[in-house]
């Protein structure tokens, strides 16, 4: 489905990091509504109760907001977005610095290599998405 | 990381002791069962998951301890409050599926008749089709349609994912997944692999020799050993 589980790692938490990948790229935009916990788990197949515990933990970091009877919404603050789309890039970079080092790259070789393939991407597909 | 719950006891099992001549099947078993989630109640085969399932619902009698479900002791106060799903095939050979959900329908109160049916058409079955004719996995997933048209708070399923196609228990766990709403119905499956099906429990509990081993919220322990519940589960039986 959706989600490439990783059972050794909380289902819950992984549920998290889905949502907030689609926070981030703004498939799910400031303000709008979550979809409700059973469609949720219906389409990551995944049991309801562990969706609501995804959705508890995310209200407790300010990230959603339940409204009673109405359901689940997406914080309406840009800049808490534009935090967690900062924060999940800045970890993107630390794991690759990280994985080139452990391979020897010094960071001319790197810094030299991302330009490269910068050129590269621009060749064909400019947004490189 | 922190995972805090509120766990509510639905059932709970107080020194339960039982055997068979001089088999032990259930010796000093301690445990609960939260209310409102999915429980898988592991253990390879002989460890007492159907012992233990039977006494909860009445069908078997404890030698020593006892068990509280909802509150009450177990017995026939229990049959409209609890669905149970047995391990056998129980049906007359001779009806049809439409004949069964109506003999279901006359045996229980809370029988939903209209849910029946649309179960029945979710698992891709005829309601005109004779028992003989079905498969295994047709007669699993049937089993599941009579258990789950019942409108109870608690239902009690033994082993209904045992020795079925990979369809039949994709059908099912997904006819589970959605029939079950958040902090609603309870549900207590036994199983003795949880490779298919690991993802959709929210607590489990592992049984050997007839004594609680692990128990816990499945995330929980993902999180404080590093294992999928299926890894958990084979280092525990080790």
């Amino acid at each position: 489905m959706a989600i490439n589980y990783d059972t050794t790692r909380p289902i819950y938490e992984q549920i998290i990091d889905y949502i907030l990948k689609k926070l981030a790229s703004g498939e799910f935009s400031a303000g709008s509504k979550l979809p409700s916990q059973r469609e949720m788990a219906k389409v990551l197949s995944v049991n309801p109760n562990t969706v609501q515990r995804a959705y508890r933990e995310m209200e407790i970091k300010d990230l959603v907001e339940t409204r009673r009877g109405l359901g689940t919404f997406v914080t309406e603050s840009e800049d808490k977005i534009e935090e967690i789309r900062v924060e999940m890039a800045e970890e993107l970079v630390e794991n690759f610095i990280e994985e080139a080092r452990a391979l020897g790259f010094t960071e001319k070789e790197i810094e030299k290599m991302l330009a490269e393939k910068f050129k590269e991407f621009e060749g064909g597909n400019t947004d490189g998405a | 990381m922190e995972l805090k719950e509120t766990f509510k006891p639905i059932v709970k099992v107080n020194s339960v002791s039982k055997k068979y001549g001089r088999t032990i099947a259930l010796q000093d078993a301690e445990m609960e069962f939260p209310e409102g989630e999915l429980t898988a109640l592991i253990g390879p085969n002989g460890s007492g998951k159907s012992t233990l399932l039977k006494i909860l619902v009445g069908l078997t009698y404890a030698d020593s301890g006892n068990a509280e479900v909802l509150g009450l002791e177990p017995g026939i106060q229990l049959k409209d409050k609890v669905a149970f799903l047995p391990e056998i095939d129980h049906f007359y050979k001779w009806m049809k599926i439409e004949q069964i959900i109506d003999f279901h329908r006359s045996q229980f109160s809370n029988f939903n008749y209209d849910k029946a049916v649309e179960l029945t058409g979710e698992m891709n079955l005829k309601t005109d089709s004779k028992i003989t004719s079905l498969s295994k996995g047709m007669r699993g997933r049937l089993k599941l349609v009579l258990t789950l048209a019942r409108d109870v708070a608690l239902y009690i399923m033994d082993e209904p994912l045992s020795g079925l196609d990979p369809q039949s228990k994709g059908y099912i766990l997904e006819i589970l997944n959605s029939e079950f709403a958040v902090g609603g119905k309870s549900v207590i499956l036994s199983t003795h692999e949880v490779i298919e099906s690991e993802k959709f429990y929210d607590y489990v509990i592992m049984l050997e020799n007839g004594q609680v081993r692990l128990q816990g919220y499945a995330d929980a322990l993902r999180d404080e050993h590093n294992l999928s519940i299926q890894d958990l589960t084979r280092e525990v039986f080790a």
